[in-house]
């Protein structure tokens, strides 16, 4: 295969449907339609099941009646849509079947705008619904990677038996890049032995998130808990650039992660020791790996689209000992590599000068 | 090396077609592009644009505060950019629609009638192709040969029978500017 010029939105549908997904379910919402136009062409194409729902609650709940009967299944949405699926969300992490949700964020709160935003980040990795879950969230910075993030959700979803976001701001979804698509997996897959399939010489399946007694529902949760961990043993990604010997290292995903990386290297071309820590899931969150640049290094800015959800967790990791500052912009505004180069060079002066 | 070029006008003037072009002739060149448009609720006759960048090294941040070229199809954007190039950069202007206050003298600028160039080599639809022959003319980011390739290349099947008038309306626009630079 060779690359094309693909755009954000139309490759995580294409992505989608190259690992193998088998039905979408979804509803419009700027700036993530074009996903939901790709699949509703060629996923009729294909014979493969497009449906748009009258809701993002009707969408995720079909999501969910399709992950019980064991089919690869997906919606997207952006994030006020995201905030309407919770439900759905909870019941799918309740019940153990595996989905793969795309959220293009968008400025909020409320109906907000549809510029470029990272607002959704607390949302998606501190649970994204009621109830003791996190989704493994990935996060990707160019269109490539929305390719190969997207084929891998489906494939955690399923080895997990679990919820995976996929989560880039506007920019990612509407930027076209040049990037290449994997093959086109065959269909259909064998059907779990869990799934919903109709219990013809079989004992019934029961797929659900309802416990009517104690002891049933805190044993799911001591499981659910078990699989989390290791999760964040096995799943963390990340990506590191000039940490080595960086006395400041910017920390940031997606698009706030790429404008980052042109700050950082023309400060390395003026000869300044900055480098760029940019969390590939930001659910599980690549912990260890930031601890140690966090320890080498004399401070750490975050840089994100939204008014520092990452940076709880980045303060968490770097403890007392490394000072963290945050660089941020809202309401759908991208922050410009000439702001966090200038942040940053300040963040060196004050160092210089508390030395 | 890594060119930011800003394309603007009215939905409807072929700014971000203009735009994926270059950034196909980019990417069939082994160049690193990416290319985004402002989106919002805005269609035919509202304003559109759409930032490209051309390099040789990966893309960091997808936009630019100050670009390196702007081609400016309409009044509103040419108020708009026109400030913005970067000291030492490129502004192609479509004359046809647009009046040019104040030059700066720390840029180089390109007045083309694009409409005209369009109307007469093609249809006036085509302007797009006269502002981009009119930077091309200017600027060594890509040969025009590699944008008459992506043409050939990318023109989506049902708008082919255009090939022939695109082509001769990027050559007008690259002659006009060419013509432009000659001495007086």
């Amino acid at each position: 295969m060779s690359k094309q010029l693909l755009k954000g939105n139309v490759a995580f549908a294409e992505a989608a449907i190259r690992a193998g997904c088998e039905a979408y379910f979804g509803y419009p919402i700027t700036p993530q339609t074009e996903l939901l136009e790709h699949m509703s062409r060629r996923m009729i194409e294909l014979n493969r099941v497009f449906l748009q729902a009258e809701s993002e609650v009707a969408a995720i709940n079909m999501v969910y009646g399709a992950a019980a009967s064991g089919v690869r299944v997906m919606t997207s949405s952006s994030s006020p849509g995201i905030s309407l699926m919770q439900e759905g969300f909870s019941y799918i992490a309740g019940s153990q079947v595996p989905a793969v949700i795309i959220d293009v964020m968008r400025g909020g709160p409320g109906l907000g705008n549809i510029q470029p935003s990272q607002s959704d980040y607390n949302q998606v990795t501190k649970t994204a619904g009621h109830g003791d879950f996190h989704p493994i969230v990935l996060a990707p910075a160019n269109v490539q990677e929305a390719i190969d993030l997207t084929v891998l959700a489906f494939d955690l979803a399923d080895k997990y038996l679990t919820l995976v976001f996929v989560v880039a701001d506007g920019a990612i979804g509407q930027m076209m890049e040049p990037a290449e698509l994997p093959p086109m997996r065959e269909l259909p897959f064998e059907r779990p032995s869990w799934a919903l399939t109709g219990a013809f010489n079989r004992e019934r399946n029961l797929v659900n998130s309802l416990y009517m007694g104690v002891e049933g529902l805190e044993e799911l949760n001591f499981k659910l808990q078990a699989k989390l961990a290791q999760i964040q043993r096995e799943e963390v990604r990340y990506e590191t650039q000039f940490v080595e010997d960086a006395e400041v290292v910017l920390v940031a995903f997606g698009t706030a992660a790429r404008v980052a990386q042109t700050a950082v290297q023309r400060l390395r071309r003026q000869g300044l020791k900055v480098g760029l820590f940019r969390p590939i899931t930001l659910w599980p969150f690549p912990e260890d790996a930031l601890a140690e640049v966090s320890e080498r290094s004399k401070a750490l800015l975050v840089v994100e689209m939204n008014a520092g959800q990452m940076l709880h967790d980045v303060r968490l990791v770097a403890g007392i000992h490394t000072p963290v500052k945050f660089l941020g912009r809202m309401g759908g505004r991208i922050p410009l590599p000439e702001e966090v180069e200038h942040e940053t060079v300040a963040l060196l002066e004050q160092l210089a000068v508390a030395v | 090396m890594e060119t930011s070029i800003i394309i603007s006008g009215f939905g409807g003037q072929g700014v971000l077609f203009g735009g994926q072009l270059l950034a196909y002739a980019g990417m069939d060149n082994g160049r690193f592009v990416t290319w985004i448009p402002s989106y919002g609720p805005e269609m035919r006759g509202g304003t559109a644009n759409c930032t490209v960048i051309i390099s040789h090294d990966p893309v960091g941040a997808p936009i630019v505060a100050q670009p390196d070229i702007a081609l400016v199809f309409n009044q509103p954007s040419y108020a708009k950019y026109a400030p913005l190039v970067k000291p030492g950069g490129l502004l192609i202007v479509n004359s046809s629609i647009v009046q040019v206050a104040d030059p700066r003298a720390d840029i180089e600028m390109v007045t083309i009638p694009a409409n005209e160039l369009a109307a007469e080599f093609g249809t006036v639809k085509m302007l797009n192709m006269a502002m981009i022959g009119a930077m091309l003319a200017r600027h060594l980011v890509l040969p025009v040969t590699a944008v008459e390739q992506a043409l050939h290349d990318h023109l989506p099947e049902s708008k082919k029978k255009l090939l022939q008038g695109n082509l001769d309306v990027l050559q007008a626009g690259f002659r006009a500017a060419v013509r432009e630079a000659a001495p007086v």
